[in-house]
C-alpha cells in the first residue's frame, strides 16, 4: 500500500520554529570567516557550485552565499563570508550556539563537472583559478574532483597574504596549487591573469578547461585571456539577488545574447559569454543605497527624502 | 437611507495616504455594516452565490449581521473560505459576486465584499478562531506553496483529518499575499499572518525555506518521506520583460522584484535591512493590478509616478477601484503609449524612456481591439526607474524536476479543473501554477478543489 512507505532521512521536527544554528566559527583572516550552519535538508541536497541564502533575523536581508562544503552526517552546510557590508559585518558577530532565523537551499545548478561522464572528464585538464573569497567555492570542487579521483591544478589570488584563505584543505585536494599576491606579500608577485599566461606560455601547461571564481573584475579579465589562449572557461556570477528562486529577476544577467536569471540558470556560466561590464554596472547599484542606509543609522533618518541624489554617486 | 445607494466606505485622505503605507480603506464599523446587510433582500434564489468562485452563502452570513451575531456570519464564511478577511480586500468583487448581486440591477449591488471583511475583521479581533477536526487519520499529504491555493488545500484537508505540511520556499509564509500586494491594501501583520495563524490552528504545518525541486522533489516526498499525496501550488512567479533595449540597466525592475524588496523585506522601513531604489520620476509599463501597485508604492516612496500602458482606459485590466485610487493619490496615467527602449546613461543608470503612442484598431473576432503603434508619435519620457508590470508566468522550477508532470505551451501544469488531478499520479496542482496569473480568489477555488480530489482519490487508494 502507498501509504507504507519508510521515513527516512530527516529526523528533525522543521516545522515553523525551526531555526539554523552555528556549530563552529573560524576566522580565515581578520575579514572573512567560515561558519558550519545545522540545515539538515540542504545539507542532504547539495552539491558543489550552488549556494544557499542565509538570512539573520527578523530584519535582515535575504545574503546569497556559496556553499564551500558540507557533512551530510551531521546535517551541517559550511559557509565562507567577507564582512564588507552592513549585513556582512552584522553576521560576524555571531558566535558558535547562536543560529540564523532563516537558511534556504541548495540554490542553483550544481557543477557541470559533476554531470560530465566520467570518461569525458578524466580526460580533461582542468585549472581552477580562485580570487580573494572565491577560494570558498572552488573548495567544494577540487574536494569532489579529488573524491572522485581526479587530478586538477589551482591557483589561488588574493590582494595580499592575509586574504589568501584556505590554502591547507585546497593543496590537499590539487596536483599543483600557485598561490600569486598582487603586493608579492607571499608567492608569485602579480594577479591570476598574469600567473595563466605565465603557465600556458613559460610552463607549457595545457588546459582544457578554467573554472574561474572571485570578484567580477577578475573573472573578466581572465576570460579575456583565456579567450585569447582558446581554453573554455567557467565562472560563478554573484550578482544582486533577492529570493533566489526565479521569481524577481534582480539577478539578471545577459549571457550571449540572452538575458538569463543567475539564481536558477547560473550561477555558472560559459565565461566567454557573459556581458561582465554590464554585470559589473548592475552589482554596483545598491552600493551607495547601503551607504545612505548606514549614514541614517549613524545620523538619524534622513530615508526617503525625495529629492535625495542618493544613487546618482 | 436611500436602499438603492450602498453605505459609503470610509477611506483615508487621498493626500495623507499618498505618503503613507497604512491601509487606504478603513472598512465598515459595526453599524455601518448592519445597516448595509439589510440592503440585501435575500433572494430565494440568490444570484451572488454564483457569482462567488467558492460559492459563499452569502445571503446566510449577511442575515447573521443583519441578526447582529458576526461570530455567526464568520462561521458561516469560513465553511467555505480560509482567507475572508482578505478576500472581503482583494477580491474583484465587482465582477464576481457583485457583479451578479440582484441590487445591482437598478442602483448599487450590496456591498459583499466589504460585509465578509467586516465579519472575518471582527472575529480577529475578537479572538474567534475556527474549530479544529478531533478526528485524524495519520495519511500524510503535503502541499507545495503557501499561496492562497496551497493554504485552501491545506485548511481543507486539515478539516477532513489529514496530517497536512506545507512547504514554502520563501521565508513566510502567504505567497503573493505577503510579497506581491503591498501593506496599504492588504496588512499583514493584522490580516494575513492572522489568517495563515488560523490554517496552522487546523493542525496544518508550515515548514518554510524548502525549494521543492532544489531541496527536495516531488518523488523524494512521496517515496522517502512518506507523503501519500502532493498538491503543488507554487504560483506564477516569473516576471516577463519586454526584450526591449536598454532593460538590464540599473534602475529597471520587475515589479515582482520592487514589490519584494518592499513588502516582504520591508525596505520602506529604515529598520529593516533590505535597500529599495524608489527613484524620483519612475514608469510603471502594465496596467494590471500589479502595475496600480508598484505605481502606489513608488509613489509613497516619495517619487513622481507614470503608469504607462499601450491599451486605453477601457482596457485596463486593474480592478476600477484600485485605478481610482491611484489616480486620487496623483499618480498620472500615460495611455495608448508602449515602451520602445530605456535610455541609459554612462554609467548604465536609466535615463529615459522612449515610448511610441499608439491607436487601437477595430475589434477583431474575439472582440479585443489591438494597439498599433502610430507614425512618428516617439517621444522620450524623462524618468529615472522604470518598473515592468507585464504580468508572469509559472516558474518552471518543480515541472523540471519531477517526472512525468505534464506542461502547457505556457509553463502551466495540465490538470482535470474539477479534481486538481495531475498526468502525475497521487500529485495535484491549482491556483496560479495551473492557469497562470489570475485571482486570490480562483486559486482558493482551485485548492479547494483538490483537497476534494485528493480526498476522493486517497479514498479510493485506501479501498483498493
Ligand atoms: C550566488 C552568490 C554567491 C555568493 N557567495 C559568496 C560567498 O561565498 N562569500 C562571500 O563573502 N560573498 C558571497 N557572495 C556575495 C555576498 O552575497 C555579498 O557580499 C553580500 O550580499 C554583501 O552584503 P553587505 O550588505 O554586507 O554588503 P554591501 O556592499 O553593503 O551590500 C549592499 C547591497 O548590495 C548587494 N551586494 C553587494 N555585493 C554583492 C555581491 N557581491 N553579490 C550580490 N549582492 C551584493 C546586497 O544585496 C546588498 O543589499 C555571493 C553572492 C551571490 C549572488
Ligand atoms: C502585485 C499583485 C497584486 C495582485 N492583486 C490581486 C488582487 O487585488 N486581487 C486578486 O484576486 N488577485 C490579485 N493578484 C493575483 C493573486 O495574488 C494570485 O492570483 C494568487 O496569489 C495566486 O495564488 P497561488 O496560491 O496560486 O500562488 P501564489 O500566491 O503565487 O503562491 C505560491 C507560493 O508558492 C511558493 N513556491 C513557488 N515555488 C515553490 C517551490 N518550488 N517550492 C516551494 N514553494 C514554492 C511561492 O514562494 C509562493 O509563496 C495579484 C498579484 C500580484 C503579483
Ligand atoms: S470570496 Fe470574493 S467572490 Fe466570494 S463572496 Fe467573498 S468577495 Fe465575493
Ligand atoms: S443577490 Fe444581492 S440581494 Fe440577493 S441575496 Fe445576493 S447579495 Fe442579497
Ligand atoms: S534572485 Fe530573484 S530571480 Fe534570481
Amino acid at each position: 500500500m502507498i501509504f507504507q512507505s519508510i521515513k527516512k532521512g530527516i529526523d528533525v521536527d522543521m516545522d515553523n520554529d525551526y531555526k539554523y544554528t552555528i556549530m563552529k566559527k573560524e576566522s580565515l583572516s581578520d575579514s572573512i570567516f567560515l561558519m558550519d550552519i545545522k540545515a539538515p535538508r540542504v545539507s542532504k541536497h547539495c552539491y558543489p557550485g550552488q549556494f544557499i541564502i542565509v538570512k539573520m533575523d527578523d530584519k535582515g536581508e535575504r545574503i546569497p552565499l556559496t556553499i564551500c562544503d558540507y557533512n551530510r552526517n551531521d546535517g551541517t552546510v559550511t559557509i565562507v563570508f567577507q564582512a564588507i557590508g552592513s549585513s556582512t559585518k552584522r553576521m560576524a558577530e555571531y558566535e558558535v550556539g547562536e543560529a540564523f532565523q532563516d537558511f534556504t537551499g541548495p540554490l542553483g545548478h550544481r557543477s557541470e563537472l559533476i554531470d560530465m561522464p566520467k570518461e569525458e572528464l578524466s580526460k580533461k585538464k582542468i585549472l581552477f583559478v580562485a580570487g580573494g573569497v572565491g577560494a570558498a567555492p572552488v573548495y567544494p570542487q577540487v574536494k569532489w574532483l579529488k573524491e572522485h579521483g581526479y587530478d586538477v591544478d589551482c591557483i589561488i589570488g588574493a590582494r595580499n597574504k592575509d586574504l589568501v584563505i584556505l590554502e591547507d584543505r585546497i593543496r590537499k585536494c590539487v596536483k599543483d596549487l600557485y598561490v600569486c599576491t598582487d603586493d608579492g606579500s607571499y608567492g608569485f608577485k602579480g594577479n591570476v591573469t598574469e600567473y595563466i599566461k605565465e603557465l600556458v606560455h613559460n610552463q607549457n601547461e595545457e588546459y582544457d578547461l578554467i573554472v574561474a571564481i572571485g570578484p567580477m573584475i577578475m573573472m573578466k579579465f581572465v576570460c579575456i585571456v583565456t579567450k585569447e589562449l582558446g581554453i573554455k572557461t567557467i565562472v560563478s556570477m554573484n550578482p544582486v539577488m533577492v529570493d533566489g528562486t526565479g521569481m524577481c529577476g534582480a539577478c539578471r544577467l545577459t549571457v550571449g545574447d540572452q538575458t538569463k536569471f543567475a539564481c536558477v540558470d547560473g550561477p555558472e556560466f560559459d565565461g566567454h559569454l557573459v556581458n561582465f561590464d554590464e554585470a559589473m554596472k548592475r552589482s554596483q547599484m545598491y552600493k551607495s543605497e547601503e551607504g545612505r542606509m548606514l549614514l541614517s543609522q549613524e545620523e538619524g533618518d534622513t530615508h526617503h527624502h525625495p529629492g535625495c541624489e542618493c544613487h546618482e554617486s | 437611507m436611500d436602499v438603492l445607494n450602498k453605505v459609503p466606505v470610509r477611506e483615508q485622505d487621498p493626500k495623507v495616504r499618498a505618503s503613507n503605507f497604512d491601509e487606504v480603506c478603513l472598512g465598515y464599523n459595526f453599524e455601518e455594516a448592519r445597516l448595509e446587510a439589510t440592503r440585501c433582500i435575500q433572494c430565494k434564489k440568490p444570484k451572488c452565490i454564483d457569482g462567488c468562485p467558492v460559492s459563499i452563502n452569502i445571503p446566510g452570513f449577511i442575515q447573521h449581521i443583519v441578526d447582529g451575531d458576526p461570530k455567526a456570519a464568520f462561521e458561516e464564511i469560513s465553511k467555505y473560505s480560509a482567507l475572508p478577511a482578505v478576500c472581503g480586500r482583494v477580491c474583484p468583487q465587482e465582477i464576481q459576486c457583485e457583479q451578479k448581486c440582484i441590487r445591482g440591477i437598478k442602483g448599487d449591488p450590496v456591498s459583499i465584499g466589504k460585509l465578509e471583511r467586516f465579519a472575518a475583521d471582527w472575529a480577529r479581533e475578537n479572538k474567534v478562531v475556527p474549530s479544529q477536526t478531533s478526528k485524524k487519520n495519520n495519511i500524510k499529504v503535503a502541499v507545495i506553496g503557501a499561496g492562497p491555493s496551497g493554504l485552501t488545500c491545506a485548511g481543507d484537508l486539515a478539516k477532513m483529518g489529514y496530517d497536512v505540511t506545507i512547504f514554502e520556499a520563501l521565508h513566510e509564509p502567504g505567497g503573493v499575499l505577503v510579497y506581491g500586494i503591498p501593506e496599504f491594501r492588504l496588512p499583514k501583520e493584522t490580516v494575513v499572518k492572522a489568517e495563515i495563524d488560523n490554517v496552522k490552528s487546523l493542525g496544518v504545518k508550515i515548514e518554510t525555506n524548502v525549494i521543492i525541486g532544489r531541496t527536495i522533489t516531488i518523488d523524494e516526498l512521496m517515496e522517502e518521506e512518506g507523503y501519500a499525496a502532493v498538491f503543488i501550488g507554487s504560483g506564477a512567479g516569473l516576471p516577463k520583460f519586454m526584450g526591449i533595449p536598454g532593460e538590464n540597466a540599473n534602475g529597471v525592475f520587475s515589479a515582482n522584484e520592487y514589490l519584494t524588496r518592499s513588502n516582504l523585506m520591508k525596505a520602506f522601513d529604515v529598520n529593516y535591512d533590505t535597500p529599495i531604489i524608489a527613484g524620483h520620476k519612475v514608469a510603471v509599463v502594465g496596467g494590471g493590478n500589479v502595475a496600480m501597485d508598484a505605481a502606489r508604492t513608488a509613489l509613497r516612496l516619495g517619487a513622481e509616478v507614470y503608469i504607462v500602458y499601450r491599451r486605453g482606459e477601457a482596457e485596463l485590466p486593474a480592478r476600477s477601484e484600485e485605478v481610482h485610487h491611484a489616480k486620487e493619490e496623483g499618480v498620472k496615467f500615460l495611455l495608448l503609449t508602449n515602451p520602445k527602449e530605456v535610455l541609459v546613461d554612462d554609467n548604465g543608470w536609466v535615463r529615459g524612456l522612449r515610448c511610441v503612442s499608439m491607436e487601437l484598431t477595430e475589434a477583431d473576432e474575439t472582440g479585443r481591439r489591438r494597439p498599433v503603434e502610430k507614425k512618428n508619435s516617439e517621444f522620450d519620457l524623462s524618468v529615472d526607474t522604470v518598473i515592468m508590470a507585464l504580468g508572469t508566468n509559472p516558474n518552471p522550477l518543480i515541472t523540471s524536476t519531477t517526472k512525468g508532470l505534464d506542461t502547457n505551451e505556457y509553463l502551466g501544469i495540465v490538470t482535470d479543473e474539477e479534481s486538481g488531478r495531475t498526468s502525475k499520479p497521487g500529485v495535484f496542482a491549482g491556483g496560479d501554477a495551473v492557469t497562470g496569473s489570475a485571482t486570490v480568489i480562483l486559486a482558493m477555488g482551485a485548492g479547494k478543489a483538490a483537497a476534494k480530489g485528493i480526498d476522493e482519490y486517497l479514498q479510493n487508494t485506501l479501498k483498493a
